[in-house]
């Protein structure tokens, strides 16, 4: 079993070689097929792949990453692999080029195994909207793994790979993280070059790593972070070496007391939590709780805003340029009709309807323009709390994953991220690390949100708080 | 908000979506449900704030205009439903 690329290095140090150790994770992704965590094995691709990357150890060329063993959500794009979103308005569809975080990873030398079941569209807290069919978490199999990027968590937690990408709208990467033991980081908001992601809501979404460390997220971040000329959105800032980190020095964390309050967080979470913030007291760093009065309107603001960004993103799925077209259509109004109809599933309609409907004319500006007033708000808030503290710091999720088919309401499922979309709204990276098994044999997590572009000083943090 | 049937078909329109019989009546509940929770947006004061539409702080990103070929005709068509050597193909829009 390799769990980190330092354990993936170490053999090949000892005499093994990256095809070997691809055999492996083949071989655990087999034995681990009711996971439904893969869509599809780039099984002969990827061992070719391996081959060359062992000619390149042996001929002292290969990059910073041979040996790793890359997972991919099914909405990053890999030349001439299909890539879905896990609808059915994408089967079949094979992209013409790969993302620029795909291409940075190929760059260095890592191996792409595969792609891996999400919710449709990145659409969904369990990945129960996936088309084909739900992914189960690798913990549990009766429970979910958290979503959308379930399959990216689970397949992690399995072992099935090194490292996996996932995306993250509003919690898609540190909430199935939380809920699989494993370790994930959502950057900040132009750090990680976007182009090449099926886009959900554009001004919300980012790539980042599932890994089994910090140091494995920091190897990862090092590779894929950096303005990329296809993305316009993407940061010019210099990319930090995020594998240089120390944690020194007194650190002033903020802790929000009206999440901490919250009826529904469980009482072990709430519990381990803070035992966590009286030990970080113990080692003279400064914990404080402040108030964040906007707690209630956080999950509300991001469905406005989201769904209309989705409504618009997903326009172009019109069964004419690519995808799923219904058979039975006449005349252009009917095919655009009946293929997105039968080509979408129930969520990510409800979200287009959601979005078309706040950005209609007649409410406009009492949903969708009072939601961008709101988010500043938000802004505004957590920059301030950010000004005057180090880092906040929160569970990552209230509760512990939950069975399947057992959350059906879906404002129930929507507040799943009401602990991780502050993060998204306001733009700051944030960081999920393991922080305990609860009673009922499944694991939780422990969110740290950091300043803009502080994905280094976060690191340093998680990795703090992971030795602990 | 008062979610009707009218107003449903109206927005599906929009969105180049149809719900008929039981379908319509989900998505009516649905939207009922959604609106009201977007409802908790009025709790917030937010006279004399700015809605915030940029993310990134990156300004005016020009480049020169260098023409290049980054997708060919053969690729754009590659994943069309259908298509003939030149051309994505739709369905009949007049019939005899």
């Amino acid at each position: 079993m390799y769990k980190t690329f330092a354990e993936v290095k170490l053999a090949l140090k000892e005499g093994a070689t990256v095809e070997s150790i691809v055999q492996h994770y083949l071989t655990e992704i087999e034995n681990r097929k009711s996971l439904n965590a893969f869509l599809e094995v780039f099984t002969e691709d990827v061992l070719a792949q391996a081959k060359e990357v062992d000619a390149k150890i042996k001929a002292g060329t290969a990059g910073k990453l041979a040996g790793m063993v890359v997972g991919l959500k099914d909405n990053i794009c890999y030349k001439d692999h299909k890539v879905s979103a896990s609808s059915r308005i994408l089967e079949g569809f094979e992209s013409i080029y790969s993302a620029t975080v795909v291409q940075r990873l190929l760059d260095e030398d890592a191996v792409i195994i595969g792609r891996l079941n999400c919710d449709e569209f990145a659409m969904g807290s369990s990945n129960e909207t996936s088309y084909y069919g739900p992914v189960r978490n690798a913990i549990n199999e009766e429970y979910v793994p958290g979503g959308s990027s379930g399959g990216s968590a689970s397949a992690l937690a399995a072992g099935l790979c090194t490292v996996t990408l996932g995306s993250d709208t509003g919690g898609s990467i540190r909430q199935p993280a939380a809920f699989t033991g494993t370790v994930g980081l959502k950057p900040t908001y132009g750090r990680v070059s976007r182009f090449g992601l099926i886009a959900y809501a554009s001004s919300f979404d980012q790539i980042g790593p599932f890994t089994n460390n910090v140091e494995d997220a920091a190897l990862v971040m090092n590779v894929i972070s950096g303005e990329d000329e296809y993305d316009s959105t993407s940061s010019s800032k210099p990319v930090e070496d995020y594998t240089n980190i120390s944690f020194e020095g007194k650190k002033k964390f903020a802790v929000i007391k009206d999440a901490i309050q919250m009826d529904g967080l469980d009482p072990e979470i709430r519990a381990a939590f803070n035992a966590q913030v009286e030990a970080l007291k113990a080692e003279g760093h400064v914990v404080e709780e402040v108030s964040f009065p906007y707690l209630d309107v956080m999950v509300p603001t991001y469905y406005v805003i989201t769904t209309a960004e989705a409504s618009s993103n997903l326009s172009r799925f019109d069964g004419v340029h690519f995808g799923y077209r219904s058979e039975d259509a006449k005349g252009v109004e009917a095919t655009y009709k009946q293929s997105r109809t039968e080509g979408f599933g129930a969520e990510v309609k409800r979200r287009i309807m959601s979005g078309t409907f706040v950005l209609s004319n007649e409410y406009y500006d009492s949903y969708y323009t009072k939601a961008q007033k709101v988010r500043r708000v938000i802004q505004d808030k957590t920059n301030e709390i950010l000004a005057n503290y180090d880092f906040i710091i929160l569970p990552t999720t209230a509760s512990t994953a939950f069975k399947l088919n057992s959350v059906t309401d879906q404002i129930q499922m929507y507040l799943q991220d009401i602990f991780t979309v502050q993060a998204n709204l306001a733009g700051n990276p944030a960081i999920s690390v393991p922080a305990g098994t609860h009673s009922n044999g499944l694991p939780f997590g422990i969110q740290i949100m950091a300043d803009h572009y502080k994905e280094k000083e976060l690191l340093a943090c998680a990795e703090h708080l992971m030795k602990k | 908000m008062n979610i009707n049937e009218e107003l449903v078909d109206h927005i599906a329109h929009l969105a180049r979506l149809s719900f008929e019989g039981e379908a319509k009546d989900a998505i009516i509940a649905d939207m009922k449900k959604i609106t009201d929770f977007m409802d908790k947006l009025n709790a917030v004061d937010t006279d004399n704030v700015e809605p915030l539409i940029f993310m990134s702080d990156e300004i005016n990103r020009l480049r020169e205009d260098v023409p290049a070929q980054t997708v060919t005709h053969e690729e754009a068509l590659r994943n069309a439903p259908k298509k003939d050597s030149d051309y994505f193909r739709i369905p009949k829009v007049l019939d005899k």
